[in-house]
């Protein structure tokens, strides 16, 4: 194919691919509108599970959204050549994954027309708060250090930008995992256990996410990442699994240790329904053994390997945190220990929770918003990595 | 005055006299002058606004036991004691005089506002008890703590609120709270009271039935379970020492709701 012929029909790829995320971003709004009009008594969240399918979306988003900044810090905080050609691109994936995850939270909200309250109104007791905060500071930071990366004029500045959003990524983790942390009524909760695991889930999450949007653009453009390249990224992702899988059996392992907390971790892990089907088979097996399996058999190690991996380690999320957060919430509250309680209001009783189609359009329409604004930057922008261009000893070097 | 005369005449001083009488009749004569069917008029407007006014005065004084523009009193600490032996299992008195007076649906299910609950407890021998569950307006409340507007906050005097205006429907509140005492309106709402706005998409919980407080009369639920004989729910200022509520918690052995917690609950319970 020619030059030309190729920029016509990559012209033509792009329209139809930002075509196609523009309708998911549309169904998003659509289901948040029907949301709105009647009521959140068409989802599948009650007052006993308050938080559903659209807050596994978007907790999901923004906890990859601080994730996937690693790689640019990894390349301008800790000098690595091979992340620093990716830091842009790192940085725009940021940026979409944040905006995909606010765009689900807010438009989940009982009156999201009251965002201005929320801009407006602050409680300073409020994680939520200190969220808005940091949530906004991020979008700002990251595009001070985009602009520090793209324009050479100011490639002195890259450093500091990228040491300030590496700091401010590590404290907006620790802001999310904070908002559970802080949760001192249910048992799933308020453990000083959950940020850390949270920093270290968006290590992995947005690690995989990167590495599934970098394999997309390789394919795009025709090119192979260089080998050595693809397996530095890929034994980061192997540590980050593992790393998780650590703290999470730290998690259920201190939650076990306390008498008060057995009956919880039983329902959780053992004969809660679909919640233990969901952690052991979609976040242990699929989301973490198969994803090492294929980052470490001597069998596997190609790019397609590695793209599977982390399509498995996102699907392995999504199963961990609706276990989290819907599963933490079935669970019934203890407000009366030692004695079996009934009511009108499910005490004592375990919740049924199953998503609705709106709440899930509307999760989905976050992943469209990160998408679309993923597709207008690398169509717009130079983002794709260019160690390709360096002299083919020098990337060969492990 | 002319003209004036013969009707003054009929209907003024007697006419005739001495001099001083005649002084004395013509200064009575002055208010002679105005006009009758003017002054009819104006006692019939007077008497017709005394009328229009009179109720207004009167539900202006029942509305505002306390007067609107004085702040709820930080000398005051709200509260309420539940005797759990004298509460009826069977009694759901609280409940549906909640329901009324804040227009809260009557069907119970898990997506509908309950502001009030009765819970039935069973303990290790079977024993069981039923008790009232609504918000315990803590003193450390988690739901103000972590609501990121400030829409929850507490009165003065202790009552945990939802400020309708400032509410953006988050929900963390609910998440926060240990006595799942907070509903989340998840449909339109009908039926009203005037007194208790409410809204989809907000989230709302027992108020203490701040509006009949500060008109100095008993929350619904008090009142509705000493007329079905049972006055199980006793409520009154915590900070009072003589007050009926105070010496009760003073007297008998009672307990906080998660009092592991520390929140310093505004509601106790005896006999759990």
């Amino acid at each position: 194919m020619n030059r030309a012929a190729f920029a016509r029909a990559e012209a033509r790829w792009f329209w139809l691919l930002a075509a196609a995320g523009a309708a998911v971003v549309l169904a998003g709004l659509l289901a948040a509108h029907f949301m709105e009009e009647h009521g959140h008594v068409v989802t599948g969240m009650d007052n006993q599970v308050v938080w559903g399918m659209p807050h596994v979306f978007a907790i999901f988003m923004i906890v990859a959204a601080s994730g996937v900044l690693n790689v640019a810090s990894i390349g301008s905080v800790f000098g690595q050549a091979v992340y620093k050609a990716r830091a842009p691109l790192s940085g725009l994936l940021c940026l979409a994954l944040l905006a995909g995850g606010l765009f689900v939270l807010m438009l989940d909200l009982g009156r999201p027309e009251r965002m201005v309250v929320a801009a407006t109104h602050y409680n300073f007791k409020s994680v939520f708060a200190w969220n808005v905060f940091l949530y906004s500071g991020m979008f700002a930071i990251v595009a001070v250090y985009l602009w520090t990366l793209m324009e050479p004029r100011l490639g002195a500045w890259s450093k500091p930008a990228g040491l300030a959003a590496f700091a401010w990524r590590i404290v907006l983790t620790t802001g999310t995992g904070a908002i559970f942390a802080f949760l001192v009524a249910r048992q799933a909760y308020g453990s000083a256990l959950l940020p850390p695991l949270f920093i270290v889930m968006s290590f992995a999450w947005g690690l995989a996410v990167f590495l599934v949007v970098q394999s997309a653009m390789y394919v795009w453009n025709g090119r192979e990442l260089p080998a050595p390249v693809a397996r530095r990224m890929r034994n980061l992702l192997g540590v980050f699994i593992v790393a998780v899988l650590y703290l999470t059996a730290v998690y259920h392992l201190t939650n076990l240790y306390f008498a008060k907390q057995v009956a919880f971790v039983r329902f959780i892990l053992v004969d809660g329904g679909v919640y233990p089907l969901l952690f052991w088979g979609g976040y242990v097996v699929v989301g973490s053994l198969l994803p090492l399996v294929l980052i470490y058999h001597p069998r596997f190690g190609r790019p397609r390997s590695m793209l599977a991996a982390s399509l498995l380690v996102v699907a392995g999320a999504f199963a961990l945190l609706y276990v989290f957060i819907v599963g933490g919430q079935a669970w019934p509250l203890d407000i009366f220990p030692g004695y079996r309680t009934t009511s009108s209001f499910g005490d004592g009783r375990v919740a049924a929770y199953a998503p609705s189609v709106p709440e899930v359009l509307l999760g989905l329409g976050g992943l469209g918003v990160a998408f679309l604004i993923t597709v207008i930057g690398v169509r717009v922008l130079h983002f794709l990595p260019q160690d390709d261009l360096r002299p083919a000893a020098e990337a060969g070097k492990p | 005055m002319s003209a004036a005369g013969p009707s003054q005449g009929a209907k003024g001083a007697p006419s005739g006299g001495s001099a001083a009488a005649s002084a004395a009749s013509v200064g009575a004569h002055r208010p002679k002058h105005v006009d009758h069917a003017r002054r009819q008029i104006l006692a019939w407007g007077a008497a017709m606004a005394g009328v229009a006014i009179a109720p207004g005065i009167t539900l202006f004084d029942l509305a505002h036991g306390r007067p609107p523009a004085e702040p709820a009193s930080r000398t005051k600490r709200w509260g309420m004691l539940v005797d759990v032996n004298r509460c009826d299992p069977d009694c759901n008195a609280c409940v549906t005089a909640c329901d009324r007076e804040h227009g809260l649906p009557a069907a119970k299910t898990a997506t509908s506002a309950q502001w009030i609950r009765k819970v039935e407890l069973t303990d290790m021998r079977g024993r069981k008890q039923s008790l009232p569950v609504m918000c315990q307006h803590c003193a450390e409340p988690p739901c103000v703590d972590v609501c990121p507007t400030g829409a929850s906050f507490k009165r003065a005097d202790g009552i945990v609120l939802v400020d309708r205006h400032t509410c953006i429907g988050c929900r963390y509140c609910m998440m926060a709270c240990p006595y799942k005492a907070r509903s989340f309106v998840h449909e339109p709402v009908t039926g009203q009271r005037p007194d208790v706005p409410r809204g989809k998409g907000c989230v709302e919980s027992c108020t203490l039935c701040v509006h009949r407080i500060d008109r100095d009369q008993l929350p619904a639920c008090v009142e509705a379970c000493a007329a079905a004989g049972h006055k199980a729910i006793l409520f009154g200022d915590l900070n009072d020492p003589a007050s009926e509520i105070a010496q009760r918690i003073a007297a008998v052995a009672t307990r906080q709701l998660r009092a592991d917690l520390n929140l310093g609950t505004g509601v106790r319970y005896a006999g759990i």
